[in-house]
Formats: structure tokens, sequence, C-alpha cells
């Protein structure tokens, strides 16, 4: 990973070239065994200018001829393209892929930066109408709110967690706590949401290196093994779905992930959700199994989701804390909980780690992918 | 060799003395509080006091300009320090308002103050610091006796665009500065200054661009606090000083906060600065905002106390300077009767926001 923040002395290449490699780093490899890249990233275009990303990463990786490819799935990118490139070593088509995802999103002015995210959602019905993001999830939190009692308090219980875990995360872009009041007491951005409900724009890239199982452990001690893979689709516009409070595609993608690696939720002992906002990650422990529907608030402000709590939920800081380069986002996430099943999340180390989940959205829920990973 | 090597052979100490001869300060007398400018934009009037450490800004009338306000402030220096106008040889004024995109400020003070013919004048532009760059202008020149004494004046009528952050504390304001080298006259002695430059984007105004952009969060970390910490740390090195040798800090000052701050972040003790942050009242004078600091420190510092004040220009560089004053400021300071900062600060009017919008010509139908 690179460092997640506002990283105003590095660019687009410094980042993912950095998370590149490191990842080779800790694998011991060389760019000659290499054959193939897989690249997540939103919306470079937009934000830098810069397209044709696969050559890009592949050029100043300084790893031609090997192909290279970029993965666009909104702020599922980073998630699908670890998909992408796990599905190329299963197919046998590749021997050792690299997967990264980047974002840099401080060069560009704020509302420009809202406008280039909106593309997630549905631009003719939703962006050109004005709605963004944050506006999109805050009317998902009042449905929530009104259907299951769901209150402020707490969906801002979530974002105190995630900064709890930050701050013990040298790599996430937020490394302090912050209190109730905090959350409670900041700007509204779209009712019901604050400030702090909200994930940060963020700069950073994260990258992971993909093996045949018996490869792998030849060029590592803990070698993880992807247990199962799992993508779903549900409509791109919010005023489509038949619920606005449960996200299909997740429950989907779950249920097929659960079904190929053979384990329930009760198996799961980390899991990093998708908490663009604090809303979507109660929205997603309860998609995903942990909670039931509708007791996601209740259970997050009891505190059963923090670090070693009843399950381990966004141990990195989740998009929250450690900040959100959306491209990166699915990456990073896989990285987590890499470390946590190696048991080398220093500080915010989840005991006696096994079995772990990644669960990346893309716009409101129109994408959803979902991987379960083990100790090999 | 490496470049930062090279530099440090190369620097370069003041060798002969300079110092100010004589100072003034104008504050156009129409203030707007930021409640006034938060109930029109509905925001929430403690956030922002809180949030930019500004509580009221001045407001231009619709006459003054920083022509105008730099020629009051010109002639307030004039008639401290005590000598004739037509003894100046340069006049420098910078800002980033100067009424002519072509056809000099600097020549409308010089022949209002009666300075002219013989003398060499010229605009300045540095974003907030061109008048401390004239301050440097004015100490070669008068150092080399090329002149026998310089006025810099740093003045604006900053702008912001409506319902911009930086309305609530874009204002208006000058400091005009004399520059000598004779030591008998002076009221301070500019012992040594320093200057820290890079070409970071972090505000602008285009050619025709009648508001200003800037980069949100980008001015603060990587613009204002590297170069005003790299031009006070620069000139505690290059002097071998530090902030225990001085009495009072004047940073450039945005809004309330940043100078704070950035003292923190240098180990300084905050009440060192406090008495040279005039934003939180007058709002950010722009080009004025750090002579202001300087002159309202001079006000009322005492003969032997040090200063050093650090101004900040977005695009972006800083100019540091180490002050002493010297015995000469009691008796210039008690034979001054013009208005002092303090007389400017405390002769004020409120207005509204219609009026604000009528004073700075944002009422477009007209």
């Amino acid at each position: 990973m690179s460092k997640f923040g506002e990283e105003w002395t590095r660019g687009y290449r410094d980042m993912l070239i950095e998370a590149g490699s490191r990842a080779l780093a800790d694998c011991n490899l060389h760019g000659e065994e290499i054959d193939g890249i897989v690249v997540g990233t939103m919306a470079p275009g937009s934000l830098v200018g810069q397209e044709h990303i696969g050559a890009l990463v592949a050029d100043f990786m300084g790893l031609n001829p090997v192909p290279a490819i970029r993965v666009e799935a909104a702020c599922a990118s980073g998630g699908v393209a670890l998909r992408q490139g796990y599905m190329a070593i299963a197919s046998g088509m590749h021997d050792c892929v690299v997967v990264g995802g980047v974002e840099k999103m401080t060069d560009t002015p704020g509302e420009e930066v809202a406008s280039a995210l909106g593309g997630a959602g549905d631009q003719e019905w939703e962006l050109f109408m004005g709605a963004t993001f944050p506006a999109i999830y805050a009317m998902m939190a009042r449905r929530h709110m009104l259907e299951y009692g769901t209150t402020e308090e707490q969906m801002a219980s979530v974002a105190v967690k995630n900064h709890r875990n930050s701050s013990k995360n040298k790599y996430a872009h937020f490394q302090n706590e912050i209190t109730m009041d905090t959350v409670m007491k900041s700007k509204y951005v779209a009712t019901p949401l604050k400030l702090f409900d909200c994930a940060p724009i963020t700069d950073g890239a994260a990258a992971v290196v993909l093996m045949p199982l018996e490869k792998a452990k030849k060029y590592v001690e803990q070698p993880i093994e992807i247990v199962a893979s799992a993508q779903a689709s549900d409509t791109l516009a919010l005023h489509s779905r038949a619920s606005m409070t449960s996200l299909r595609a997740t429950q989907a993608a779950a249920k097929k992930a659960y079904e190929t690696a053979k384990v329930t939720p009760k198996d799961i002992d980390v899991v990093e959700v998708h908490d663009c906002f604090t809303i979507a990650e109660i929205a997603a422990i309860e998609d995903l199994g942990f909670f039931k529907k509708g007791e996601g608030g209740k259970a997050s402000l009891e505190g059963k989701t923090a670090l070693n709590a009843e399950i381990s939920v966004n141990t990195s800081g989740g998009l929250k804390g450690c900040g959100h380069p959306v491209g990166a986002t699915g990456v990073k996430q896989a990285v987590e909980v890499v470390w946590q099943l190696r048991g080398k999340a220093e500080g915010r180390q989840v005991k006696d780690c096994e079995v772990g989940m990644t669960h990346n959205v893309g716009g409101s829920g129109a994408t959803s992918v979902v991987h379960i990973m083990k100790r090999a | 060799m490496s470049p930062n090597a090279l530099f440090m052979e190369s620097v370069c100490m003041i060798s002969q003395p300079v110092g100010i001869v004589g100072y003034g300060t104008c504050v156009p007398k129409y203030r707007i509080k930021a409640e006034e400018i938060a109930r029109v934009w509905g925001e929430e009037p403690d956030r922002i006091k809180k949030g930019l450490g500004v509580f009221e800004k001045s407001v231009p009338d619709v006459d003054e300009d920083a022509g105008t306000l730099a020629v009051e402030a010109s002639r307030n220096a004039i008639l401290m320090a005590g000598i004739e106008a037509p003894a100046i040889g340069a006049v420098y004024v910078g800002s980033e308002s100067h009424p002519y995109a072509v056809k000099p400020t600097a020549s409308i003070v010089a022949e209002a103050i009666g300075a002219t013919p013989d003398l060499t004048a010229a605009d300045l532009e540095f974003a907030c610091k061109a008048g401390t760059a004239g301050i440097q202008i004015c100490m070669g020149m008068v150092a080399s006796n090329m002149i026998r004494y310089g006025l810099a004046v740093g003045s604006d009528t900053s702008q912001g665009r409506p319902g911009d952050a930086l309305e609530y504390t874009a204002s208006a304001g000058a400091a005009a500065f004399l520059i000598g080298r004779d030591k008998a006259e002076f009221v301070a002695e500019i012992e040594e200054t320093f200057s820290f430059t890079t070409d970071t984007p972090d505000f602008w105004r285009r050619q025709h661009a009648e508001f200003p952009s800037h980069g949100g969060r980008f001015t603060g970390t990587p613009a204002y606090f590297r170069h005003v910490m790299g031009a006070t740390q620069g000139l505690f090195e290059k002097m071998n000083t530090k902030a225990a040798d001085y009495d009072y800090f004047v940073f450039h000052q945005p809004n309330g906060k940043f100078p704070l701050e950035a003292a923190k972040k240098m180990g300084i003790d905050v009440e060192k600065v406090k008495p040279g942050l005039f934003t939180p009242i007058i709002g950010n004078t722009y080009s004025g905002a750090s002579p202001i600091g300087l002159a309202g420190v001079l006000d009322i510092a005492k003969p032997g106390q040090r200063i050093l004040v650090t101004s900040f220009g977005s695009g972006a560089g800083s100019d540091s300077f180490s002050i002493r004053v010297t015995d000469g400021m009691k008796a210039k300071r008690e034979k001054y009767k013009g208005y002092t900062l303090a007389d400017y600060i405390a002769d004020k009017e409120y207005i509204d926001y219609g009026v604000y919008v009528k004073h700075r010509r944002k009422l477009k139908s007209l």
C-alpha cells in the first residue's frame, strides 16, 4: 500500500508504483515472473486527465511487455480488479498477476470530484437532476431510520469505531480518534448525514500479487488463499430498486461467496465492508448476514462490530478512517485482510483470525463484489 | 555540490545598516460582521468564527481602492519619519488589487505624496507578500547607496467570490514603510532577511477573472505552512537565532488561526504572536496583512525588543525579517500626530450585506 491521505507531493504514478513495489517486495518477486497486470481505477480521466491506465502501469513499473488492463466499476473498481486477477489465475491463463488499485483525487477541486464520483450513479436520472452521492445515501439513511428506527447516534458510532481502528493504522488517511460529540456536532452534508458520516476524498494506491496456491507457497511463508470471489449487479439508479435499505447485489454476491467457500457469517473473523457513508456500513453488516435486517445500527452502537467484538468490522479504519481513494479501496480491503490473516495487523490484530472477507460496492449498490480469504 | 550546499556557500549577510525610518497604516472605516455574511448565505456564524478565527472585516468605501489606501498609509509614514517627500528615491506598491491592469499604482502614490518626479517607481504583485518584497528591494537600494529613502507599501482591497469562504476574510488595508540607511533616523533596524520561494499554485486569479480561485485545503500545509516555516526557520539558521531571541512574531494572517498554528508547529509561544494578529478584527488585508501586523507591533514594542516578521504570498513564497526596535522609536512615536493603527481599528462603522454589495461593486445589474 501507499500511505493514504492528502498526498500533495505525490502523483498518480508515484503512488501506484510505491504500492506495486511494496507488493512485489513482500513476496520477493522479480518483474520477469509477472505475466499479467490488472488495475482498478474509477475516474483518472476526469480527475487527472489520464486514461489508458493498464499501459501506464506496465510502462512505469518497468514491466513491458506484460499485458495490462484497467478495470472500472466505480467505487468497486478495486474489488472487481481483484476478481479479474483471480479469474485470470483460476482459468489457467496466467501464473502470476499483480492487481493494483489507485486513485488521485486531491489535485481536483471538490465540486469536480463530486461530479466525477456522481458518474457512479445514473447520470440521466440521478446526477443530471442534482443527486450527488451524499444525497443518495442520505435517502437510504432516512429510509433505514423510518423502517427500522435507526438513529443518527447509531450511525455516528460507526465513524467513531472506524477512526479508533484507523488510529492504529500507519497507512490510514486519518490517524486520530474522534468522539460521538465530534460526529454529532459536525455539519450536515445531506441530512441526516453529517460531515463525519462521510468517507473523505483521498489519494492512495494498493496492490496484491496473485498466484496459483502451490506456486505461492514457494514465494512466501504465509500465502493467503482466496476461497471465494463473487460479484453481483443491481439497477444503476436507487429509485428503480425494490428496497432502499438493502443492497440486493451485496446479498446476492454474499450468498454466492458463502456457498463457494462453504462458510457462514459466523465463520468470518474479520470483514472489510464498504462504508462510504456510515449508513452503508450498517446496511452492509446486515446484508452480509452478520446481523438481522434493521439491527445493524443497534449492533454498531453497542460495540458489537469493534475490534475483537462479535465481528471485527473495518479494522483498517474502513473508508471513513483509512480513506477512500475509490479505485484503491477494494484492493486495500484485501491487503488489510491479508495482514489480519497473517497476524501482522500491528496494534489492531483480530485474535485467532482464520477467515476474512472483503465487501466492495460500486455506486449506491449497482455493483457489489465479495471475497472470502483464508490462511493457506 | 548539492544545490543546498551551493546555496549555503553563497549566503549573503547584510553588510550595511538598513532600517525603518517611519511607517504608517490605513484601514477603511467600514466593517461587516461574520454573522451578517453568514446570515445571507445560510451558514452558522459560530462555525465560521471558530473555523476561521475571523469576527469582522474591513470594507473599503465606494471611492477607496488599493491606490487611495496606499497614499494614506504613505502619508502617515512620511509624517512619522519627519522627512521631506522629494528625498524619497523609490516607491514600490505591492498589491493584488492594483486599480489598473496596466498603469502603475506606484506613480499615483508617488505623485500624491509629492515625491515626483526624481525617483523610480513600480508596482509589485506576489499575492499577499508583494509588500514585503518591496521592503527587500528598498533595503537593497538604500544599502547600495542608490537612494537615500525607499518607500515600500503593501495595499489591497481584496476580492472574494460571493458565498466563497474567502468572503469572510478578504478585506482592505495598507501599510507603508520608509526604509533608510542612517542609523540616527531608525525607529527599527532590519537586521537580516531570508526568503523561501517555490512554484506552488495554491491560489491565483487569471487575467480578466473577477475573483480568485484557490485550492481549498491545498492552501494550508503545502502552501502557507511550508513557506512560512521555511522562511522563518531559514532566517533562524542564517542568523543563528532561535524563537527565544524574539519578543514578537508576526506571520502572514489569511485568517485568525494559521499564524497561531504555524507558531505552535515551530515551538513559538503564541502569546508572542497575538499582539501582531489583526485579521480577527479587520480581516485579511492581503498585501497589507503582515505589514499591518508589523506596524501594530512596532506601535507597542520597546527599544531593544526584537520582532520576527514573515509574510506569505500564494504562488508561493515567504519573506522573513529580523527587526530590532531602536532608541529612535520613542521620540518619533511621541511626535507623531497622525492616525495610528489602533485609531483606524477603533474608528469603525458597521454595514449590512446590502451596503457591502454596493461598496464592493458586486451588484451586476447596475
